[in-house]
């Protein structure tokens, strides 16, 4: 049996995998066997009805199955690749599955095979639906982009920077004499040239949309300095501003969580994989607002949040509907959740009813609970989450028997549930005892 | 204790949910059949035997803790005492509620009572005399709803146990047993 000796590709809890920096996915193909028609061969592995994903960096192949195990998914990296064939279109290829060939030179320092292999020919067979025309086209001009090549420059360019600015001290002289603060004309000519820069890199951005999608890690950058400024800007004030500070620190933070996502899933670039790949790609980002929210929370808000998160290429809330269903086929430790009031939640599957419900039994016996019950903000305050899902938590509690409600002009609390222990004749229980005068 | 005149109200009238109708289907009956038993306690003890759904009733407010039954609660209650036959709603509109903690069966049992006790079993009366004449002080029929005793009397007349005659006004109507 061949070895496989190709990098392989880390896979998130979900079957997504995990992008190197700057990495976009540009299209899906499934069902595609990868393999090497060659003789001998002894590094290119077979591999099997799997999912196909073009980036611009690599190809990644990653098996249907439904339990992805990260030791079987592979890539290929396409500076590995040396040349891709023409398609050939034939009368035997209008009855056979579409195939697309290119040349592999192995190189041990990319991590392709092991010194001494020989470059093979790598055939891609799809057997599934897709569009194997549109394919190739995005192939070539990914191959052709070289974009691993700009983030080895990016890369070697900042080690450069980083050493530069160690050696340098701090103070208005820098190491090699000159003054480093040139005055405030100086600094606003300075501004002048980046905003012109920004402005004019804003334009060309805008004249091209495939332009744009590359030019989207420059405003992923822009974003990530106007933070640095605004840290470091807000640093240097007096503290009498504190609270805003906190304040507007919190809001880049937000805005940096929201533009956290470079490779939005497309239907393009999916096709009929749109929902599967979108529900996986949801499964991941779900989880750094869940934990935040305290286990659960608001289905509209994930839509807000994946929404900002993805910028462009928006997704409607039927499709997240329908990502959010398929949740069920995958093996995520998530679940979408609907009240008895219609509200629509996204939860851990740890999350145990019946514990929420202990909770709120002692919060509700407590004396002063007793007396004026609870409302929703102090449920949400026990519990660690919103109002909204606490209030939701409290009206199963009430279904259950658990708490009975107080509607009146100070608003709508909950007690604990009484009517079932109360006997007229009974004057000893000891709740009903405190509403006695 | 708290009161509401001479009623001891009792102790879970201070429960505020008490005063909010209750969605549960468990705990609203459980509501419902403490407020039946409420009502018919004190109308009983207070002699009420009309409860208007849109004026003031005293027991559908608890000053202490600053609450008062919706009018849906209100007629969800009346409704439950309807239903059990211990009321009867007054006119088509449903706002006026006849409160029958005794029902008119049990009215005629009193009313026969009445007479055996009083020897008035070949005797005549006038309706006012059953209602405030001195035989009449300290039992229940002391000022007894007209609607309810004309009632009670003609399911009486019906079984032939008395015969009903008009006077010259409605006061001198006059009843004669035949016990």
């Amino acid at each position: 049996m061949t070895g496989n000796s190709l990098p392989p590709v880390k896979l998130t809890d979900s079957g997504r995998p995990v992008l190197l920096p700057n990495e976009i996915e540009c299209f899906f193909l499934s069902g595609v066997d990868l393999l090497c028609e060659d003789e001998p061969n002894t590094w290119f592995p077979h591999l099997k009805s799997g999912l196909l994903i073009l980036t611009t960096h690599r190809l990644l192949w990653i098996p249907e199955a439904a339990v992805a195990t990260s030791t079987s998914a592979s890539s290929v990296p396409l500076s590995s690749i040396s040349h891709i064939f023409p398609h050939k279109k034939s009368l035997k290829s209008v009855f056979a599955s579409p195939r697309v060939r290119f040349q592999v030179s192995p190189s041990p320092e990319r991590g392709v095979a092991t010194a001494g292999s020989r470059s093979v020919v790598v055939t891609v067979v799809v057997r599934g639906k897709g569009d194997c025309d549109a394919f190739v086209a995005k192939f070539w001009e990914n191959w052709r982009a070289r974009a691993w090549e700009e983030s080895e420059k990016a890369t070697s360019s900042s080690s450069n920077v980083a050493a530069v600015a160690g050696s340098s001290s701090s103070g208005i002289y820098s190491s090699d004499g000159t003054v480093r603060m040139v005055g405030v004309s100086g600094i606003l000519r300075k501004e002048q040239e980046m905003w012109e820069s920004t402005d004019k890199s804003l334009q060309d951005a805008f004249q091209d949309l495939n332009a744009l999608m590359s030019k989207a890690k420059e405003m992923v950058m822009l974003a990530e300095k106007m933070r640095q400024k605004l840290l470091s800007g807000s640093n240097s004030q007096t503290n009498t501003t504190n609270d805003e500070e906190m304040g507007s620190k919190e809001e880049m933070q937000e805005l940096l969580l929201s533009v956290g996502i470079i490779s939005p899933v497309t239907k393009e670039s999916a096709g009929a994989l749109y929902h599967q790949q979108l529900s996986r790609q949801l499964a991941d980002f779900v989880k750094v607002p869940l934990d935040r929210a305290g286990g659960i929370i608001n289905l509209i808000d994930i839509y807000c949040l994946f929404n900002r998160a993805r910028g462009t290429e928006l997704i409607s809330p039927d499709d997240l509907l329908q990502a959010c269903s398929l949740w069920e086929k995958f093996d995520v430790p998530i679940v979408l959740r609907k009240f008895d009031s219609g509200v629509m939640v996204i939860q851990n599957k740890s999350h145990s009813d019946e514990e929420v419900f202990t909770k709120i039994k002692v919060l509700v016996m407590k004396p002063d609970a007793l007396r004026s019950g609870i409302s929703p903000s102090d449920a949400a305050m026990t519990l660690g989450v919103a109002p909204a899902m606490a209030k939701e938590h409290l009206l199963s509690a009430e279904s259950k028997g658990i708490l009975c409600r107080d509607v009146s002009p100070d608003g709508f609390r909950f007690y604990i549930n009484l009517f079932s222990e109360i006997d007229r004749d009974d004057m000893h229980f000891f709740p009903c005892a405190i509403f006695a005068e | 204790m708290q009161k509401l005149g001479e009623f001891k109200l009792p102790h879970f009238f201070n429960y505020p949910p008490y005063f909010t109708l209750q969605p549960v289907r468990d705990t609203r009956e459980k509501q419902i059949q403490l407020w039946k038993e409420l009502i018919l306690d004190y109308c009983k003890t207070q002699k009420v035997f009309v409860i208007g759904l849109e004026e003031e009733f005293p027991l559908f407010t608890n000053t202490v803790i600053e609450r008062s039954l919706t009018f849906e609660a209100r007629e969800a209650f009346l409704l439950a005492l309807v239903s059990e036959g211990r009321a009867e709603w007054m006119d088509k509109g449903h706002r006026k509620c006849l409160i029958l903690w005794h029902r008119i069966q049990e009215w005629a049992d009193i009313l026969l009572q009445f007479a055996k006790d009083n020897g008035l079993e070949d005797g005549v009366v006038t309706i006012e005399e059953i209602r405030f004449g001195t035989e009449s002080q300290g039992t229940e029929l002391q000022g007894i709803d007209r609607t309810i005793l004309n009632r009670a009397l003609k399911l009486l007349e019906q079984k032939g146990k008395l015969v009903v005659f008009k006077g010259t006004s409605t006061d001198d109507e006059g009843i004669k047993f035949s016990v």
